[in-house]
């Protein structure tokens, strides 16, 4: 079945508010306004305002009284606008929800899911076009995910419900209006594993969350030079799946990480240092990366284009890896 | 302390390959002793050493192919403690550095062969991937000769599997040999003026003589003509010594005693000149267990350096194979060659009178930097003289 | 206070000795906690509670047992009246595995789940939206429950704070507000951090209702605290309640407390709440001499056991370091 990314994240929202009447959602605007992705539309109207919270513009106390609802039994769904937003509340979220469970000997585990859009690429200017996934995937205690696909965007939401611990969601703002098949019939999907989205032999794009969409474009244009590129969803950011990132690489003997965070102490860094520890004498050619340009993505449209990661500098950075410069 | 280098075993030789130790630190040595086996492109060699020490410390490893000149031990002169040879180590460092520009003189220009491998530094090394490293180990593929095609022209796993494919076929000892004989050869042609002699020898005395000194021996003693003509050659030389020895640098050097290089063919194809040493001074029954000796060691490729980087002149007798005169190439940096073709009954004048006798073509090819033909006919004059009095060919120790 | 005037005792007997029992076992507990940070038994951070016993003690004696506690890293006391035994949390200082968080936590991360102890909060002001969470789920399942969630006068400096009173307030949920007020977040007194000194009025802005009350008179903490969790249970939101109360020890060890005057400790120790209440009920003939002896020599004991007890205990393996950092799945 065709739909949007935002139509299968709504989907799998209310098929858990429906299913489970411990699971809630919390978060600046998910009621009256439906959602600031339009995601929650008329949420509020079919479950209530006891399960469709509003907020007030309280990031550090709402996503802390998530925690503590999912202490007391909830499974609460917090979400917190974007990304951008996320750093009022990154005290609860690395403090309390990632320590409780470790620091009390293993008393307290916090059954939360956080959900955030994340991401540039419509002219928000600097400080709403952050992508900070990495901050989150550095710490143990919680899990990171970031569906890319219209599967995944329908049903990650259930295994992260379903996971004793926390869970940090990440949507790409640009993906809601993007379309694409759900899998008929219906499968789970896990919050384990990356994906193969694309087989190649050439080379292999490692991607997550918007990027894999610029990665599988830029395979399509290799593909037409004769070059076959795979392309690797990481779906998971913490845990990272070590095995099908390496099985990639070892097949293809090349890889170009795709990260739209900054390069400095990226995500894109974590990934391919751990192909130089697990796969190095494997592979024909350095590990590369093509990430954000160190500067606050400016607003002028041209600029943006230009910070951002495009299929065009994955083609090159591809190339390049083949000697093909 | 004593610098043992990796010594040239042959003109033709810039690098080699160890193969293994003869010795360990702290192994008393003495001028002859086998300490090491090294691998050039004709065969694996015993390396003698010319010194007498204790073996201090060994520098390279098996398996590392090194230049000629390449120090290889360090060894304790009679007497010396490790803290002198330290503080030398230290001193002849101190020295190289402050005579580093311009480098050392590197030995005679050999072309046709791989140049020499650079000292290892950072800049020389040759860029690879870790896929193609490992690949390359698991192939036995030398990395060295593999052109890269990946970036920065680095070496990918498909270039050295290319590589490994190329080379599928045995390691080809024959075409190395092939080439540096080549090399060789091209520099003689090249470098060395040659000029040629020759002159026809009756040996109806000569082989009477020996035929008669054979039946009193049994079949595994017996000796065979050509030992006696190695012998005439060595007292031919011995009168005319501007034939024995080595043209180098722009001048000649005596040979230091008459080692004769004995042109042997190899079964897998190309040849080597091993070296009998003091042929003058051997008896004909020793020269021909010397030679008996060299040929089966040549064939199974265990010979020792000396010999093969002894000779001071060469032999070749190519009269089994039918041949009447050779017109032979110098092995440089050897200034003469003697040429046998084969022995055939001819008409020949002697005392006014034709009969038929057994004779042998001998032919001189010499440079003429180191001699003149005058002196080098002298040589063929002599060497037929010695030949007619064989009796006197039978002197030496054995 | 003068002796002529001493205020009665409003409790029955037997809860003022049981809650001059919990002060008295804080106050023994953590002298000896001092003793073993002096011997390097106990390192790391280590806040002592010298001075505030009563607000521990009288507060949490108000709660029943299925209400929950929020505390600080200043917690020790907490967890002793609550409940959880002597040995456990001084296996804990010890960084033993029979400590009640398995050594992993220590002194500021007291954790236990059978009494509803949430924590040994160690980030000022972090365990509040906590609380607040805590009770939405309560008042969601609808259950009678109350979070009580005790935090400094430094922590109302906090954006937490502010957000936490507001959303409690708004949703109108079960949280009992205990502000430990002892005048200095660390070093800073409060007139030196605050434009308004009075954490009430900072209370009532968001609706809600308050109390100030003196916190090293154990009853009057305890009254104070009953009303409060009274008007909480009812359903009808938070309530706050500042301790007024003073440490009589450092921040934390190793604090040269040059930020106060040393008459002004010794002024706050003539109120000190053990000797505040004994006088009190010994005055009313309540309490004699032996009686307080034998409380004393009791807590003294028990202190003495849980050393036993820690010292005896054993090290997590290292092989566990990694242990619960999630949840292990079902074997």
């Amino acid at each position: 079945m065709k739909m949007t990314y935002r139509e299968a994240v709504r989907q799998g929202l209310r098929d858990a508010l429906a299913t489970d009447p411990r699971v809630f959602l919390m978060g600046e605007d998910v009621g009256k306004y439906g959602g600031t992705y339009a995601v929650s539309k008329g949420f509020l109207e079919e479950f209530g305002p006891e399960r469709i919270r509003d907020t007030p513009l309280s990031e550090l106390a709402f996503v802390g009284t998530g925690i503590g609802a999912a202490l007391g039994g909830m499974r609460p769904i917090v979400e917190v606008m974007t990304v951008n937003f996320s750093l009022l509340a990154l005290d609860q979220i690395v403090n309390t929800a990632a320590l409780y469970r470790h620091m009390s000997g293993g008393q307290f585990s916090v059954p939360l899911v956080v959900r955030m859009a994340t991401g540039a690429g419509r002219q928000l200017a600097a400080q709403h076009s952050h992508s900070l996934e990495n901050w989150y995937a550095h710490v143990p205690g919680i899990k990171v995910i970031a569906p890319a696909t219209i599967d995944d965007a329908r049903g990650m939401l259930k295994p992260a419900l379903a996971d004793p611990d926390p869970v940090v969601i990440f949507e790409h703002a640009l993906l809601y209006n993007f379309e694409g098949e759900l899998s008929e019939p219906w499968r789970d999907v896990d919050i384990a594993s990356a994906k193969v989205l694309r087989p190649g032999r050439d080379v292999t794009l490692v991607a997550y969350a918007g990027t894999v969409w610029k990665a599988l474009e830029a395979a399509r244009q290799l593909a037409a030079e004769g070059v076959e590129a795979e392309v690797v969803d990481l779906r998971v950011l913490r845990p990272l799946d070590d095995a099908t990132i390496m099985a990639s690489v070892r097949r293809t003997r090349r890889a170009v990480v795709v990260d739209e965070g900054w390069r400095t102490g990226s995500l894109a860094a974590e990934v391919m240092a751990r192909i130089m520890e697990q796969a190095f004498y494997d592979l024909d050619a350095p590990v590369a990366r093509v990430c954000s340009e160190e500067v606050p993505i400016p607003y002028a449209k041209h600029l943006e284009d230009a910070a951002l990661p495009q299929p065009p500098k994955i083609v090159a950075a591809v190339k390049q890896l083949l000697g093909k410069t | 302390m004593i610098e043992f280098k990796l010594p040239s075993l042959g003109a033709e030789m810039d690098e080699g390959t160890l193969l293994e130790w003869k010795v360990k630190p702290g192994d008393r040595v003495k001028k002859g002793d086998v300490v090491a086996v090294v691998d050039t492109s004709k065969s694996a060699i015993d390396v003698e050493i010319w010194e007498e020490g204790t073996i201090y410390e060994l520098m390279h490893e098996p398996k590392e192919t090194l230049p000629v000149g390449t120090v290889i031990a360090h060894l304790l002169e009679p007497g010396e403690t490790p803290e002198h040879a330290e503080e030398e180590k230290r001193r002849m460092a101190a020295e190289a550095k402050a005579a580093a520009p311009p480098a050392a003189p590197s030995p005679a220009p050999v072309p046709g062969l791989v140049p020499a491998p650079a000292p290892p530094s950072a800049e020389a090394r040759v860029r690879a991937s870790p896929a193609a490293r490992q690949r390359a180990r698991d192939l036995n593929v030398d990395l060295a000769v593999v052109t890269g095609t990946g970036p920065h022209g680095a070496i990918t796993i498909e270039d050295v599997e290319k590589a490994a494919a190329a080379a599928a076929q045995p390691p080809d000892r024959a075409t190395e040999m092939r080439r540096a004989i080549a090399a060789a050869m091209a520099r003689s042609k090249r470098e060395i003026p040659h000029y040629y002699l020759a002159t026809d020898i009756p040996l109806a005395r000569a082989s009477q003589w020996l035929t008669a000194r054979n039946e009193q021996r049994s079949v595994t003693e017996r000796v065979l003509m050509a030992v006696p003509l190695l012998k005439a050659v060595a007292l031919a030389l011995k009168r005319y010594p501007e034939l024995n020895g080595f043209f180098r640098d722009g001048a000649f050097v005596p040979g230091a005693g008459i080692h004769l290089g004995v042109a042997i063919s190899l079964r897998q194809g190309g040849l080597i000149a091993p070296a009998i040493r003091d042929v003058d001074r051997k008896g004909l029954d020793e020269l021909m267990r010397a030679l008996s000796d060299l040929v089966g060691r040549a064939r199974a490729l265990t010979l020792r350096s000396s010999e093969m980087s002894d000779a001071t002149v060469t032999v070749t007798n190519l009269g089994d194979q039918g041949v009447d005169l050779v017109h032979g190439v110098i092995y440089p940096p050897q200034v003469a060659l003697i040429g046998f073709g084969k022995i055939t009954q001819r008409p020949w004048v002697e005392d006014g009178k034709v009969v038929v006798a057994p004779v042998l073509t001998a032919s001189l090819s010499a440079d003429h930097r180191a001699s003149d033909g005058h002196r080098g006919a002298l040589f063929l004059v002599e060497l037929a003289r010695a030949l007619q009095d064989p009796e006197k060919l039978d002197t030496g120790t054995g | 206070m003068s002796e002529g005037s001493l205020k009665p005792v409003t409790v029955p007997r037997e809860l003022a000795i049981a809650m001059l029992r919990d002060m008295v076992r804080i106050r023994r507990f953590e002298e000896r906690c001092a003793d073993l940070y002096g011997q390097q038994k106990i390192r790391g951070f280590l806040h002592l509670y010298i001075g505030e016993e009563a607000v521990a003690a009288g507060a949490i004696n108000a709660l029943a047992p299925e209400d929950a506690i929020v505390a600080t890293y200043r917690e020790h006391g907490h967890a002793l009246t609550r409940g959880v035994s002597a040995n456990a949390v001084m296996a804990e200082m010890y960084g033993k595995r029979e400590g009640c968080s398995r050594g992993r936590g220590g002194s500021m991360h007291v954790f236990d789940a059978a009494t509803r102890l949430y924590g040994g909060n160690a980030i000022v002001g972090g365990g509040l939206p906590l609380a607040v969470g805590l009770a939405l789920a309560d008042k969601m399942q609808g259950r009678q429950r109350v979070t009580a969630v005790f935090f400094g006068e430094g922590a109302v400096a906090e954006g937490a704070f502010h957000e936490s009173m507001n959303l409690a307030a708004l949703w109108k949920l079960p949280v009992a507000f205990f502000c430990e007020n002892n005048l200095y977040a660390m070093g800073t007194a409060l007139a030196r951090s605050e434009s308004q000194t009075d954490l009430c009025v900072k209370a009532a802005a968001f609706k809600v209702p308050t109390l100030k009350v003196d916190g090293m008179d154990v009853v009057a903490v305890h009254e104070g605290a009953k009303q409060a969790v009274e008007y909480v249970r009812r359903g009808d939101g938070p309530f706050f309640v500042e301790f007024q109360t003073y440490r009589y020890r450092a921040h934390s060890m190793f604090d040269p407390d040059l930020y106060r005057d040393k008459a002004e400790v010794e002024a706050w120790k003539k109120r000190g709440p053990i000797h505040n209440l004994t006088n009190r009920l010994k005055a009313e003939g309540r309490l004699t001499e032996d009686d307080f002896l034998a409380i004393d020599a009791a807590a003294t004991h028990e202190v003495e056991a849980a050393v036993a007890f820690a010292e005896a205990g054993t090290w997590e393996p290292v092989e566990d370091l990694a242990r619960d950092v999630h949840t292990e799945p079902a074997r």
